[in-house]
């Protein structure tokens, strides 16, 4: 029974441990912004292979989500004889929920293993204690503008996979159902608040594309030097990252439907 | 000889999970020299080169390089004294995303705000002085670990370095490329009058050109001295160092207990 404590309470340990270390890596790619925005190009780099490259993914996803949306949407809505409201309701599930969720959920497994496997084996392949050994500071130069590219890309992915969607719920609606094209739009015009659902909806980005960037960064910078090592921080990067998005989801959507 | 004195080891004590790896170590690395640590495998001599780059920090004792304790220094200080070193990690540790032309770039970009032209040359340069100015624009994939190790090694030497550490440069090589290291190592250390630490346990090849040489084992120095010197030692760990005999102070057999007892005979 004691040892059954004892493990617990050692899981628990380790887990507050690695939250200090994640948070105090946090603080140090702040205390590198200025240096980081100066060279901005290493940041537009990491655009590109964090942005950039998750695009087809993002898109094709979006494409699909909107049209199943569409498609379940009308089935439901025609049942109390309101199927014009789908246009309103796609772009509603989509703009406040599902574009910044799945995004997070897809840019965790695209980019954000990417992150973790190449920061990791840049450590086991003592590339990071090189540059280290060169004067030059891991966190300044590779960590920090992946960090900012995450947190730059994510909002620009959601919109992206938001407007995508909802062309999906526009060609199963409009042109494979029937639903009037007019209604559609303008029953969305009419229901999508820019500062209520547009921005909650990138806060909700921004605030994964945090979350999810710093946990693919520790992972990677905390792996230990070896193949296995490596694998199961990968691994580590995609669990923990969709947990945190999951959890802050409910977490900020209670605070944005309270205020 | 304390002017030329530029990395000094002094009663050094370092050890991590409860395990002492050095007990009290002392040694002196003077400029112009190429002085080789050796020793068992797992006897620290890595763990040196990374206290001597402040890396890690002694348990005890001091490591003092250009006069300058390494462990009392913040990051800026540290970062300056390394700027005055140059390091060849065990295998290279190129950046796999940039070709040898931006490895050997990478310092002078990072440290210097010299224009492209001058660069050009300045990456040319070192790069030629290692044979390998042909394969500037080859991904570190598509080179040998021989040449990998040369082009890390102009990295290493890119901005003239005082102090050159290198772990375990003839670690997997055929004997050319080993040849072609040692020549290197040699002849960049008295062309940039540098001071090369030679982190290895390769004896033939290193008591050809080391200058002075240290013998780690049980966390202390267990012999000093030129090659020639060591050559003519009666210390049995040296002798059994240097002809490579299976058996003698360094056991052949891990620590363990009784064979029959663990067979349960």
């Amino acid at each position: 029974m004691i040892i059954f404590f004892e493990n617990i309470g050692r899981g628990l340990r380790l887990k507050i441990i690695r939250l200090g270390a994640a948070t105090r890596l946090f603080f140090t790619i702040i205390s590198y912004t200025s240096e980081n925005f100066k060279r901005f190009n290493l940041t537009i780099r990491e655009i590109y292979y964090t942005g950039v490259m998750s695009l087809i993914i993002i898109i094709v996803s979006a494409f699909f989500v909107g049209m199943v949306l569409g498609l379940q949407g009308y089935y439901t809505l025609q049942k109390y004889g309101s199927s014009e409201a789908i246009g309103v309701l796609v772009a509603l599930a989509l703009v406040r929920e599902l574009g910044p969720v799945v995004t997070a959920l897809l840019f965790a497994g695209r980019a954000g293993t990417a992150i973790t496997a190449e920061i990791g084996l840049m450590k086991a392949t003592e590339q990071l204690s090189a540059m280290e050994m060169m004067a030059v500071s891991p966190v300044a130069r590779i960590v920090a503008p992946r960090f900012w590219a995450g947190i730059i890309t994510m909002p620009l992915l959601a919109s992206i996979f938001s407007m995508v969607g909802i062309i999906g719920g526009y060609v199963v609606a409009v042109p494979l159902i029937g639903v009037d094209e007019g209604a559609f739009w303008s029953q969305m015009q009419a229901n999508v608040d820019f500062s209520y659902d547009i921005v909650n909806g990138f806060i909700k980005s921004l605030v994964f594309g945090i979350a999810c960037t710093i946990i693919a960064l520790f992972e990677g910078y905390d792996a230990p030097p070896t193949a296995e090592g490596v694998s199961r921080a990968t691994t580590r990067t995609v669990v923990t990252s969709s947990l945190a998005v999951l959890g802050l989801d409910f977490v900020l959507t209670s605070f944005m439907l309270t205020v | 000889m304390k002017k030329n004195l530029i990395v000094s080891i002094k009663d050094l004590a370092f050890g991590y999970a409860g395990r002492q790896i050095h007990r009290k170590i002392n040694m002196d690395f003077h400029r112009g020299k190429v002085v080789a640590i050796m020793g068992g495998s797992g006897c620290g001599k890595t763990t040196i080169l990374r206290l001597i780059g402040g890396q890690i920090k002694p348990t005890s004792g001091q490591i003092e390089v250009d006069g300058k304790i390494v462990h009392e220094q913040g990051r800026k200080g540290i970062y300056e004294l390394r700027r005055k070193m140059g390091m060849l990690f065990q295998h290279g540790a190129l950046f796999s995303d940039l070709s040898v032309y931006e490895n050997v770039a990478f310092p002078i970009r990072e440290h210097t705000d010299l224009n492209e032209a001058v660069i050009k040359d300045l990456v040319l340069m070192k790069l030629n002085a290692v044979g390998l100015r042909g394969a500037h624009d080859l991904m570190p994939t598509e080179l040998s670990g021989g040449m990998a190790r040369r082009v890390a090694l102009a990295r290493a030497i890119a901005l003239d370095p005082d102090i050159i550490m290198y772990d375990e440069p003839f670690a997997g090589l055929d004997p050319i490329s080993m040849g072609v290291i040692c020549d290197l190592i040699r002849t960049l250390n008295d062309a940039l009058e540098a001071t090369s630490i030679i982190v290895t346990h390769d004896v033939t090849e290193t008591f050809t050109f080391a200058d002075y040489i240290y013998f780690i084992a049980d966390g202390i120095v267990a012999a000093e001295g030129s090659p020639r010197d060591l050559k003519k030692s009666q210390l049995p760990f040296v002798k059994q160092f240097i002809h490579s005999e299976k058996d003698g102070p360094v056991p052949f057999h891990y620590q363990a207990n009784e064979y029959t007892s663990d067979l349960g005979l």
